[in-house]
């Protein structure tokens, strides 16, 4: 789950670790509000939406900068009202870009120098890593990949937590001294302690930077939680942003049905995630397009067939469905009936193939066959791609 | 023989009493798996009773090992308690820990792998399907079902498979069985990014299985862990190997399903780990459909039977 950076940083601020003093709008008439808790002076407006290159970003009315500095708080309230409500694209929005629901203003810090810093799970050794390098506001991967040098990385003993040692070899990296040094320290840890506490997944902070009077700040912050420990941090299930996801995905996530929303064309019903994943790979393969992944489970019942049915349907894009499932123990006509049962309810008008393989098949196919329906049969994964992609082009 | 587990290996049920638990445990006793108890906190000296057999249920791993022998456990509690399941085998000193629960958070799996590392006992998963060697009976009956597996989509055989995803196990071992070949061991290491057992950890037991003559490494976007297995098998592996990797299609930076299959950067992409697989001398599946196909090529190269 991701939140916005107004929400991480507050969230900051509780662990310990500085931001520069901001306040958040949810509509025009907040700025002066938000305003007014801030000093006179140079400010920074930002659009929270959950979606990087902001700055770089241009709204459908043409202004760009989704993220701006001002030289006074009245000019600062003058451009949030040119953000709010209105819609940025960024590299990462896609075209249809998303509307900017809060701002964000900050002091606008001095800063002397940007640093990179990161907290997250590093697969390798199943370990919490974290992530430094003296090259920060720039895209970190371009970085990895041009000069990996300038990346350090230090594995965490889950055991120990973040050892003193370990804080001199970032600090070293970071090439800090004096008051910074030890403002930079004690960052890190209390980074590392939020991260730790909260279940996080990621935290990510590009910028990290000193300021002329030797402070340490998180200019940026970039989180995302651990969907799997949300059950025990209510504080945090309490800043989901339900504008930021897609409503298909939302509507998907009430039947415990994980679906992912893509560009294409056809749409797959699918059990289980890998088997979800590889039907939109082959549609691919034979010249198809994917509308969307989803993976109805092992246990899939009627109800979440007919729920995942009107879940694909409700994308406009889609033009023919194709229907995945390998029963191990899951019985075929179970799913065959949730099938047929779903296509008469939703009154489908669009092509559809099945592939149905494993536990009971035959009783399931002849439960197809003799349904009335008018979907087309697919023996295998290959057979069935290919079908639904003739039928779709 | 096989890998980890044998049709003599004795097995106990960690949530035994839950529906999931109950369900599968016994389909595992229907295929004549060694299930010899159960273990559910505050239910020791009640039974499960499936047809003819009755299984004792104890309070702790501890008991049901000691009075039963079981070297394998597998744990089907709810993921809150999960992490806990784990560590109590590894108390207990059992050989393998098989954790099928879905949704336990990353951290606790961060604490439970620190803390059982160097210990004597295996863990697979969690969020797996667990793993089955085939028997020799009717739809492969007599052989050891561990988790959640279709046991009769197997056949005693010499084809090893290890895979993330369950969906895509059964889909690989359904096309060996459908050419008359068979599996030694199907094993499922489950789709989260913190896991007991890796692709390398399995190929290498394959690789030493004198009865295993043949792979089938299955792989999705996420982690370098195909890539690890890969690159051991370029300089180490003995035996035919054929590759697949789900999630060519996936966008960057989404959780497709499994908690682990996520595209993180350049280096975890479908088709930077099918590179490497064709580096390293796989043969890459182009399709799922492709998979025991890709695995007859790999063995036509080499000059293996497979049967």
């Amino acid at each position: 789950m991701n939140i916005h950076e107004y929400q991480a940083k507050a969230l900051f601020e509780k662990f310990g670790v500085p931001v520069p003093k901001g306040a958040s709008a949810k509509s025009a008439a907040e700025f002066d509000a938000a305003l007014a808790s801030l000093p006179e002076g140079p400010t920074m407006v930002k659009s929270q939406i959950h979606a990087g290159g902001r700055g770089k970003g241009t709204f459908t009315d043409g202004f760009k900068g989704g993220v701006k500095f001002c030289k006074t708080k009245a000019d600062a309230k003058d451009l949030a009202g040119k953000m709010m409500n209105n819609t940025l694209v960024t590299i990462q929005t896609g075209p249809a870009g998303r509307k900017v629901q809060t701002v964000y203003f900050t002091v606008a810090s001095d800063i002397k120098k940007e640093y990179y810093l990161a907290v997250l799970l590093d697969r390798a050794s199943s370990r919490p890593v974290i992530v430094v390098s003296t090259e920060g506001g720039v895209d970190i991967e371009t970085v990895a990949h041009d000069t990996p040098e300038k990346i350090t990385k230090v594995l965490i003993d889950p055991a120990y937590g973040v050892a003193d040692f370990q804080l001199r070899q970032l600090i070293g990296a970071l090439q800090l001294s004096g008051a910074e040094a030890k403002n930079a320290a004690k960052l890190i840890k209390n980074l590392y302690t939020f991260f730790w506490e909260t279940d996080a997944a990621m935290v990510e902070v590009n910028p990290l930077i000193t300021t002329p009077t030797g402070d340490v700040l998180a200019l940026d912050a970039k989180v995302s939680f651990d969907s799997n420990a949300l059950y025990r941090h209510s504080e945090i299930v309490a800043l989901r942003d339900l504008n930021e996801e897609d409503p298909k995905e939302i509507e998907a996530s009430k039947f415990d049905l994980a679906y992912i929303a893509l560009d294409g064309n056809i749409a797959c019903l699918v059990n289980g995630a890998g088997l979800a994943m590889s039907t939109m790979d082959i549609i691919k393969h034979y010249g198809g397009n994917p509308a969307n992944f989803l993976d109805v489970g092992g246990g899939a019942t009627k109800e979440k067939v007919i729920a995942a049915f009107k879940i694909i349907l409700g994308d406009a894009n889609v033009k023919g469905i194709f229907v995945n499932i390998f029963g191990g123990i899951m019985d075929c006509n179970v799913i065959a009936e949730g099938i047929v049962e779903a296509v008469k309810e939703v009154g489908l008008k669009l092509p559809l193939v099945v592939r149905l393989e494993g536990n009971n098949v035959a009783k399931g196919k002849s439960t197809l066959a003799n349904s009335g329906l008018a979907l087309v049969s697919g023996d295998t994964m290959a057979d069935a791609a290919q079908k639904i992609v003739k039928l779709v082009a | 023989m096989s890998i980890l587990i044998t049709p003599k290996t004795k097995i106990l049920v960690q949530g035994i009493t839950g529906a999931f638990g109950a369900k599968h445990a016994q389909l595992s006793l229907d295929y004549g798996t060694q299930l010899v108890a159960g273990v559910t906190p505050g239910k020791g000296g009640q039974f499960f009773e499936h047809g003819a057999h009755k299984v004792p249920i104890f309070n702790s791993v501890h008991e049901a090992a000691a009075a039963t022998g079981a070297t394998v456990s597998v744990i089907f509690v709810p993921p809150p308690f999960a992490g806990d399941a784990i560590l109590e085998c590894v108390d207990a000193g059992l050989d393998l820990a098989v954790c099928i629960t879905e949704g336990i958070p990353i951290k606790d799996m961060i604490r439970v792998k620190r803390a059982i590392s160097g210990a004597k006992t295996r863990l697979i998963g969690p969020n797996c399907p667990g793993l089955v060697t085939p028997g020799t009976g009717e739809g492969s009956d007599g052989g050891c079902r561990i988790g959640i597996a279709p046991g009769y989509i197997h056949k005693k055989g010499h084809v090893g498979v290890v895979s993330r995803s369950g969906t895509l196990t059964y889909e690989a071992v359904f096309q060996i069985t459908s050419k008359g070949l068979g599996q030694s061991t199907s094993v499922g290491i489950g789709g989260d990014p913190v896991n007991g057992t890796n692709h390398l950890d399995v190929i290498k037991l394959f690789n030493a299985d004198p009865d295993t003559k043949g792979i089938i490494l299955i792989g999705e976007i996420g982690g370098n862990a195909e890539v690890e297995a890969a690159r051991w098998i370029k300089d180490n592996c003995t035996k035919p190997v054929a590759g697949f990797i789900a999630g060519a299609t996936a966008p960057a930076g989404r959780r497709m399903g499994h908690a682990g299959a996520i595209v993180g950067g350049h280096e975890d992409t479908a088709a930077a780990k099918i590179a490497v697989f064709e580096e390293c001398g796989i043969e890459v599946a182009a399709t799922p459909s492709d998979m025991a196909d890709a695995l007859l090529r790999a063995a036509a190269k080499k000059g293996v039977s497979l049967a």
